[in-house]
Parts: structure tokens; C-alpha cells; sequence
């Protein structure tokens, strides 16, 4: 039932990338009977294919094309290569993610109203809301078949979980539970339900964690309107003489240039390829890259303030036993500028193995200091902390000439500040989540600092204003109105959650918008 | 991170000579491995021993007691972190790291001791590679160590950790919530 579409074909919409913002929205317009080529720079990997081996699977799904880092944040400094662990597959990261699937809250949606002016942040109020949202939330969560929503029950708690929630309620918490996950907590017609391997990282081997990558690609492609083009790169985006995009440029696998024709392309390759995918696509017509009249193009990255707290008790926990981040505290998710800083946090368990925890839990260092809290693995517990990071212009993706990827293209350079704002929260949360453990009698804790980017945002950022952002409330470019941004690029702010269900949802939105334009012949 | 640990990984793949063999042998001045006669290296409990193809003897154990003293782990044995360094025994890379071990050794000497290995506390070789734990050379052979030593699965048990689930499905009844101390 696959598609197959001519090069030619000038009717098709074109979708770079099959994550969760463009993986949902081909399978979105498929359903709507819309023509989709979908260029996915990755390959195609299963369930079946997925390995319970940290490094192993990272070799299997990790992005690790060049990439260059600087800035103040210290993955520049332990992880200059990599300054995102993001994937490169179909159905991109959410092969990857922890499933995590939480809305934002209302004033999240208003950070600049509600956070007032913060001195160095270019906070800025989404040009939708709660309200707007509410329903396309609905629809994605129903979509993931996210836990704790519709009548959909919690996943069991495992052992990290358990020492977590204990920790919590004895610190006086008061909203902890595992978590709203896109894990299947039943057996479902299509879905079989968390076996609590583990490895939720590596690609559930299950299938109970949703995934773009083996849920919409594939009913998208039983529609017989999608063809995903797997080990496509796209290079370049071409316009005509009038602005409007043309089609892509993409390498396949074996290195040979192609040209795809495009009634209008999306782009969605995470928020270091989209905006590279701009700049890199400069003409004459648009010197400084496409949709970037604003020169917010790049600009703005957000990678959330991110932390984790690990804890060594005196007997085992098995961290790694069960879904590695059915677990959250949501009581410091509130804002709350009494505690030093906007915004707020969730904390979530989470869990390495043991290769990973050597490489994460303090990069560099060496010693007894370090080898001891690895000797009493069996006997910690862990948590991950997420809040809102303050976007700043400054933060920004942009081209490093000097570096060239396998195609020859100039690679994204991602720099990188902390906020002061971010830093206040990162301390309080690790106070906080230090006290949940010494709560629960922790021998030892240890404040982790942020590992490689998971969630990356906001560099092609959504705004009112043409000239604050690049994309309007539908994610279509302010300036070329067939060309569109379907990541989470498009982020005006981050929130405090996990992004990929808001991701999510506005591809859901976007589609519907996308089709109900072109059946008024406005695109 | 991932290209120089997985390279190093991929180099270990290679047989690395681990045998048990009788000990004919004399030791160094003070460290835990024994170097016999040309190219042999083996421990005083014959838990392992090598050959080394390229590299002095001396440099390997030396190289070895230098990785002990990064990440020490006294439970785990010897002969995974010879299996982690094994790599370095190459024609491309031994260059390196005689010079590396050399300039360890000068160190040594120069605060009094016949060389690295001889220096008797953990503590007194930790402070000799503080001052060198900036260098290209340290930092080569600790960042191979993150992966080449922690991602043997051999390790794992050592530590508790019980690597994949799926093969036995997962612990859904295998204890995911058996904690019993809370």
C-alpha cells in the first residue's frame, strides 16, 4: 500500500524528518487523503531491532553527524561533539524518549505576561493558549495513549519509583505518581503493555512505549498517500522567483543528489537541523536563509534546565528495574518567584546502566571520590530534573563554516549560556531532590549536571509578530507561506514539561490547518 | 566521546591472550603485575596474563597500575582493565604511550621513587597524576577507560548491574518492585 511518488509530482507535500512533530503530521495528512513524501535522514528500526545495550544502541540510533558546541554550559566542555542526544531513525527521538507526556500548564502558555521582564531572557507569549490547545491535547494523547488520561490507568511503580514517592511524601509533597507515560499500562488491540524492561532508551523492544517510527509511519503508510524515503538528507530548500518554496535538494544513501518537487514542504528536523536546513539554503533572494527576514532564525534555543540527583542507600534499590521514568513530583511545577527564580520544575525518576552512569554521572571525573559512588550502583536511585529555561538570543544555532559534514554542508554550531535564572532553579532543584532522598535515608547523593540536549527548542520560535519570530501560530513561515516548521523549533517557550506531546499536538493541529488551507486553495 | 570509546571498544574485540599460566617469575619493585623475560606480562595470582606485541612489559603494567588508580575498583580485578588497554598494544598507538609512560616515570623520580609503579600509596600516584591529569595523555587513557573498562559485560555482575532484560521479559515478574526496606 506504500506511495510512490514521481520527483516531479509538484502535488505532494513534503515533511523533512519523521519524528514527533513530523512523523505525526505526514501520517496526520495522509489520513486526510493528502500526497506525502516524507525524507527521513535515518533508517528504518523496529521493535525487533531495538538492543538492551546502552552504548550498543547508542551506535544503532544516536545522531552523530559533526556538531560543534560553545558557550558556558558544560556539555561544551565534556561533550563538544554531541551536543544533543537525539536520534537519527525513522520516527526520529521518540524511538528514544522516556515517554513522559504531560500538557503545559495555562501561565506557561503567557511566560512573558506571567514571568514579567526578566533581565537577559527574550521571553515572549505564545500566540495560543490553553484554551486553543485543549482539544488537540486531547487528540494527542489519545494518539499516544498517554497513562492518567481519558481512563487510561498509571503504570505500577518500580523500585526507584517507590524510594522516590516515599522520599516525597515525606518531605510533604503532594503530587507524586508514575507519571502520565505514552507506555501502554494495559494489554490494548494494538499495543501489548509495559513489561518493565528497562532500556525505555533504547527503543522499547515491546512496542508498549509509543514511537512515531512504528505507529503513525505505519499507518500513514497503509493509508497509500505517504512514501517515507528512509537515508535521505535533505541540503538545500529552493524557492522560485516569486519566494514561494519550490521543493528540496536531498542526498540519498549512496551520496547522489535528488530533487523533490513540493506544493509545500515542513520542516521537522529537531531545532538544531531545522534552522541549520535555513541557513544552509541562503540565496540570493534571502542572503541571511529562508524565513529568517526577522533574523530570529537559530536564535533562542532552549534546552531546558535539566539536572539529575542520584542517591546511595545503605541496601539495593535496582534503579534499572522497570520504565525507566514512571515517576514525577510536580509540586515545584508551579511559578512561584518566591523561591529565586520564574518558572518552575518537574522531577522525574530516571535511571542509567551502569556504562552510561560511568560516562554521565560526573564526566571527567576520576578517582575514589568518583569510583566509590559507582562501587554502590546496585544501591542508588535517581531522578531527573526538567524546568523552564530562559530563551535568550543569544543562545543560537548557526553554521560553522569551518566544519563540514559528510555532504560537505557547513555543521550547526550550538552555543550555549546558562541564565541566571536557569541557575537558581538547577540549585533549588538539587536541593530539593537531595532532600527527597535524605528523606528516605540516602548515605550519599550526588547533584549530576545536564547530560547531552534531549529536549532542544525554540529556534525557529512561533510569535504574533513577524518580526519577533519566524513562524505564525499554525508554524507556517512569516515570510514564505508554503513553508512551513513542524518541530519543536517552533517553541516560543519551553515549560516546564517534557515537550514531545506538545510537539505532538501541534503537528496534529498543523495538519488540520494545512489541509483545510489547501482544500481553500490558499496554499 | 562515543568515536574515541567505541573505537577503543572495537579494538578490544580482538583476542587479548588472557591465559592462566604457571609463574616463573621475578617482580617489579612494588606493583601488582609481574614482567617475565621478554614481552610477558602476567599477574602475581595468574588471574591473567599477556603478551604484549608492541609495548615494553613494563609500560603495560605501569599502564595498568595508572588505570587502577583512575578508576579504582577494588573488587574488580586486573584483567579487566588489561582488557580495556589492550588496544594501546599497536604499532599506531604504543608510540604514544611510551612516551606517556615515560614522562609518568620521569615524574615519579623527580619526587623520589624509581617509577610509577614503584610509588607505594595509591594516594602518592594520584597526586603524580593530578599534575598530569590536564595532558592529552591522561585524558586519552581515562576517556577509553569510561567505556572499555565500565561497558565489559563481564564487569556488570561485579557491580550488580544486570545489563539486558528483554531475553528473560523484562521484570514484570522478576522483581521490578521488590524493593523491601522502604
Amino acid at each position: 500500500m506504500t506511495a510512490k511518488f514521481d520527483h516531479s509530482d509538484d502535488s505532494v507535500v513534503v515533511v523533512i524528518g519523521t519524528g514527533a512533530g513530523g512523523g505525526v503530521l505526514s501520517n496526520e495528512l495522509a489520513q486526510k487523503g493528502i500526497s506525502v513524501v516524507a525524507l527521513e535522514a535515518g533508517d528504518r528500526h523496529y521493535p525487533e531491532d531495538f538492543i538492551n545495550d546502552e552504548w550498543e544502541s547508542f551506535g544503532q540510533l544516536a545522531w552523530t553527524d559533526a556538531r560543534t558546541t560553545s558557550g558556558d554550559w558544560r556539555v561544551a566542555k565534556d561533550f563538544a561533539g554531541l551536543p544533543a542526544w537525539i536520534v537519527k531513525s525513522v520516527g526520529g527521538t521518540t524511538q528514544h524518549w522516556a515517554g513522559a507526556s504531560l500538557r503545559f500548564q495555562e501561565h506557561e502558555w503567557k511566560a512573558k505576561t506571567t514571568y514579567g521582564e526578566v533581565s537577559g531572557a527574550s521571553l515572549l507569549d505564545w500566540p495560543i493558549d490553553a484554551a486553543e490547545m485543549d482539544p488537540w491535547y486531547t487528540k494527542a494523547e489519545d494518539k499516544l495513549q498517554v497513562t492518567r488520561t481519558g481512563n487510561r490507568p498509571g503504570l505500577p511503580g518500580n523500585n526507584n519509583f517507590r524510594v522516590f514517592e516515599k522520599g516525597a511524601k515525606a518531605l510533604g509533597y503532594k503530587n507524586v505518581h508514575t507519571g502520565r507515560m505514552a507506555i501502554a499500562s494495559r494489554d490494548d488491540s494494538d499495543r501489548i503493555m509495559c513489561q518493565q524492561t528497562g532500556f525505555c532508551f533504547q527503543g522499547c523492544k515491546w512496542g508498549a512505549k509509543w514511537s512515531a517510527g512504528y505507529h503513525d509511519i505505519e499507518q500513514g503508510e497503509a493509508t497509500g498517500n505517504l512514501e517515507v524515503r528512509p537515508g535521505s538528507h535533505v541540503a538545500r530548500i529552493l524557492h522560485d522567483d516569486s519566494g514561494k518554496v519550490t521543493g528540496v535538494e536531498y542526498f540519498d544513501k549512496e551520496g547522489n543528489l535528488h530533487f523533490q518537487k513540493a506544493r509545500i514542504v515542513c520542516l521537522a528536523g529537531n531545532s538544531f537541523e531545522s534552522p541549520r536546513l535555513l541557513l544552509n539554503s541562503a540565496s540570493s533572494m534571502y542572503p541571511t536563509g529562508l524565513a529568517n527576514s526577522s533574523d530570529q532564525v537559530g536564535r533562542n534555543y532552549m534546552r531546558h534546565m535539566t539536572g539529575s540527583v542520584y542517591a546511595v542507600f545503605d541496601k539495593p534499590v535496582k534503579m534499572w528495574r522497570g520504565t525507566t521514568m514512571a515517576g514525577i513530583i510536580q509540586d515545584e511545577a508551579g511559578h512561584n518567584p518566591s523561591r529565586g527564580f520564574v518558572g518552575g520544575y518537574e522531577m522525574e525518576t530516571l535511571s542509567l546502566g551502569l556504562p552510561f552512569m560511568a560516562a554521565f554521572l560526573n564526566p571527567g571525573a576520576w578517582g575514589r571520590e568518583f569510583t566509590t559512588a559507582l562501587d554502590a550502583y546496585e544501591n542508588m536511585a535517581g531522578m531527573w530534573l526538567v524546568g523552564e529555561d530562559m530563551p535568550q538570543a543569544t543562545n543560537r544555532v548557526t553554521l560553522n563554516t569551518d566544519v563540514k559534514d559528510q555532504w560537505g554542508l557547513p555543521v550547526a554550531n550550538v552555543h550555549f549560556d546558562d541564565h541566571p535564572n536557569d541557575i537558581a532553579m538547577r540549585n533549588h532543584a538539587y536541593k530539593q531532590g537531595t532532600a527527597v532522598y535524605e528523606a528516605v535515608g540516602a548515605t550519599r547523593t550526588f547533584p549530576t549536571p545536564p547530560y547531552p540536549s534531549t529536549h532542544n527548542l525554540g529556534t525557529n520560535r512561533m510569535s504574533a509578530k513577524p518580526e519577533d519570530g519566524v513562524v505564525n501560530k499554525w508554524g507556517q513561515t512569516h515570510d514564505i507561506k508554503n513553508l512551513f516548521i513542524s518541530d519543536g523549533s517552533q517553541f516560543t517557550t519551553g515549560a516546564a514539561e517534557n515537550p514531545t506531546l506538545t510537539i505532538v499536538a501541534l503537528a496534529i493541529r498543523q495538519a488540520d490547518h494545512i489541509a483545510r488551507e489547501m482544500s481553500a486553495k490558499n496554499l | 566521546m562515543k568515536t574515541q570509546g567505541e573505537n577503543i571498544m572495537n579494538q578490544n574485540k580482538c583476542p587479548v591472550g588472557l591465559t592462566r599460566r604457571e609463574l616463573l617469575a621475578r617482580s617489579t619493585a612494588a606493583g601488582a603485575s609481574f614482567v617475565i623475560g621478554a614481552g610477558f606480562l602476567a599477574s602475581p595470582n595468574a588471574a591473567w596474563a599477556i603478551e604484549t606485541a608492541v609495548l615494553k612489559p613494563e609500560s603495560m603494567a605501569a599502564l595498568v597500575q595508572m588505570a587502577r588508580d583512575i578508576y579504582p575498583h577494588d573488587k574488580v580485578g586486573d584483567e579487566y582493565y588489561v582488557i580495556a588497554l589492550k588496544g594501546y598494544d599497536s604499532e599506531s598507538t604504543a608510540p604514544a604511550v611510551e612516551s606517556g609512560i615515560e614522562k609518568l616515570n620521569a615524574r615519579a623520580r623527580a619526587a623520589g621513587y624509581e617509577n610509577y609503579v614503584s610509588v607505594g600509596w595509591e594516594e602518592d600516584r594520584v597526586a603524580i597524576l593530578r599534575s598530569i591529569e590536564e595532558e592529552a595523555f591522561f585524558q586519552q587513557i581515562r576517556g577509553g577507560l569510561v567505556t572499555g573498562l565500565y561497558n565489559q559485560k563481564e564487569v556488570w555482575p561485579i557491580f550488580g548491574y544486570e545489563g539486558a532484560s528483554f531475553e528473560y521479559g523484562g521484570y514484570i515478574d522478576r522483581g521490578f518492585n521488590d524493593i523491601n526496606w522502604l
